[in-house]
């Protein structure tokens, strides 16, 4: 990992750094502190990661799978309405409201910011200079998840014209919502991490 | 038995295995049309066999929510027979040219009572067997938006404000590192004395003219 190495082997007097402060405020956890500075450095690299994709994996899921509402005979989503009528299982596309077409967008929109966040992420990490903000990074996964909420809170607000009442929502809709939270506290985390050598 | 050619005539044509005896009927699958506008629903057909005399063509209606269809035109002996009695008397309207195999009609004057499922159902003789075909009507009051133009249109405009910051952004990047490389350069410009100097303003323009050729490549 290019920029990222023990800080005891470069300062042979170990003092306060920003790591020491940094790391002790993000792995508090007894069951971290046996654990070598480097291995520890790896870990928060590896979970911020897992994190990112985690948010992204589950903005994916929930923009594809038709499940944002279900019934006992019927299920839509943002590009589909399915049902089990007598002649069979058939699905027609969504109805072309303004609305409708905006939720789709947005969510389309957030998969692709928190891809560039990602692949900004990174770029960043190799070519930051030290003691550098992943700023740039964390803007757009923040506007990521604000674009994820916007959408979720569209659908919400419009449900009642597109979803008859006998209908629940269903689990895309519910991953649409913990992505939001996910990707904003993703997107925090950058714009507070800093770069150390 | 065989047939000599001299005695063909354009009714007879030579055998033909059974399976491409079938008609094929055309017509669309769903139209769209505004209230009070005139709408022309197409329907020709597809058979091996050449256009008959007693060619028919037969349009039935069904509307959105009805169980039975009823007959709204008739083609048959040369003649078309138009509804006069039905929901379409005096809108409809034969449009279409047997010989060439388009049995279109044209329905005048929509209204929201007239969303339903048009049949289309032609004939050969002696090809006769086929599956009729319908189109659907659909009366709007204005023509509804496209899928997916509003999302494109989304999309494309939060890209483009994207793109835009960041050409922006390099851009004010680069103009601010010219105007501290003119500045730096009339610096030493001035500080030079005599020959030095006078030599180092020479070669200023110089290099600040090379700069403006590159930038307006």
């Amino acid at each position: 990992m290019q920029g990222i190495t023990d800080p005891a082997v470069t300062h042979p007097c170990p003092s306060p750094t920003e790591l020491e402060r940094d790391l002790q405020k993000l792995t508090a956890p007894p069951f971290f502190s046996h654990l070598a500075p480097s291995d520890k450095m790896l870990l928060l690299l590896l979970g911020i990661v897992v994190l990112h994709i985690a948010a992204l994996v589950l903005l994916f899921v929930s923009t594809i799978v038709n499940a944002w509402t279900t019934g006992s005979t019927s299920s839509s989503d943002l590009w589909n309405n399915c049902s089990t009528t007598n002649v069979g299982y058939h699905c027609d596309p969504a109805n072309t409201g303004v609305w409708i077409q905006a939720v789709q967008a947005l969510m389309i929109l957030s998969i692709i910011f928190s891809f560039i966040s990602l692949f900004l992420f990174f770029c960043q990490l190799f070519t930051l200079q030290k003691g550098g903000r992943f700023f740039l990074t964390g803007v757009f996964q923040i506007l990521a998840s604000l674009f994820v909420m916007s959408g979720a809170v569209i659908y919400t607000v419009m449900s009642p014209e597109w979803v008859p009442d006998s209908e629940a929502f269903g689990w895309a809709y519910i991953m649409a919502w913990a992505a939001f939270p996910l990707a904003l506290i993703s997107g925090l985390i950058y714009v507070i991490l800093r770069k150390r050598e | 038995n065989c047939v000599h050619l001299s005695h063909l005539t354009p009714s007879l044509t030579p055998i033909v295995p059974q399976q491409s005896e079938a008609i094929v009927i055309y017509t669309g699958w769903e139209r769209h049309a505004l209230v009070g506008s005139d709408i022309r629903l197409s329907c020709s057909f597809f058979s091996w066999r050449w256009t008959s005399d007693d060619v028919t063509f037969s349009w039935s209606y069904r509307a959105d929510g009805a169980r039975d269809s009823i007959s709204v035109f008739h083609y048959t002996g040369g003649s078309p027979y138009v509804d006069n009695k039905g929901p379409f008397r005096d809108r409809l309207e034969f449009v279409g040219n047997p010989g060439r195999r388009d049995g279109s009609i044209l329905l005048k004057n929509l209204d929201y009572g007239d969303n339903g499922t048009f049949t289309c159902d032609a004939k050969n003789p002696p090809d006769i067997v086929g599956r009729a075909s319908s189109v659907r009507l659909l009366v709007f009051e204005k023509v509804p938006i496209q899928a997916g133009v509003i999302t494109g249109a989304i999309i494309g405009a939060v890209l483009g404000l994207l793109v835009l910051v960041v050409v922006i952004y390099y851009l004010m990047r680069f103009l601010v590192a010219r105007r501290v490389f003119n500045l730096s350069v009339s610096k030493h410009g001035k500080k030079g004395k005599g020959k030095e100097g006078s030599q180092q303003r020479q070669a200023s323009p110089l290099s600040v003219g090379s700069l403006t050729t590159t930038t307006q490549r």
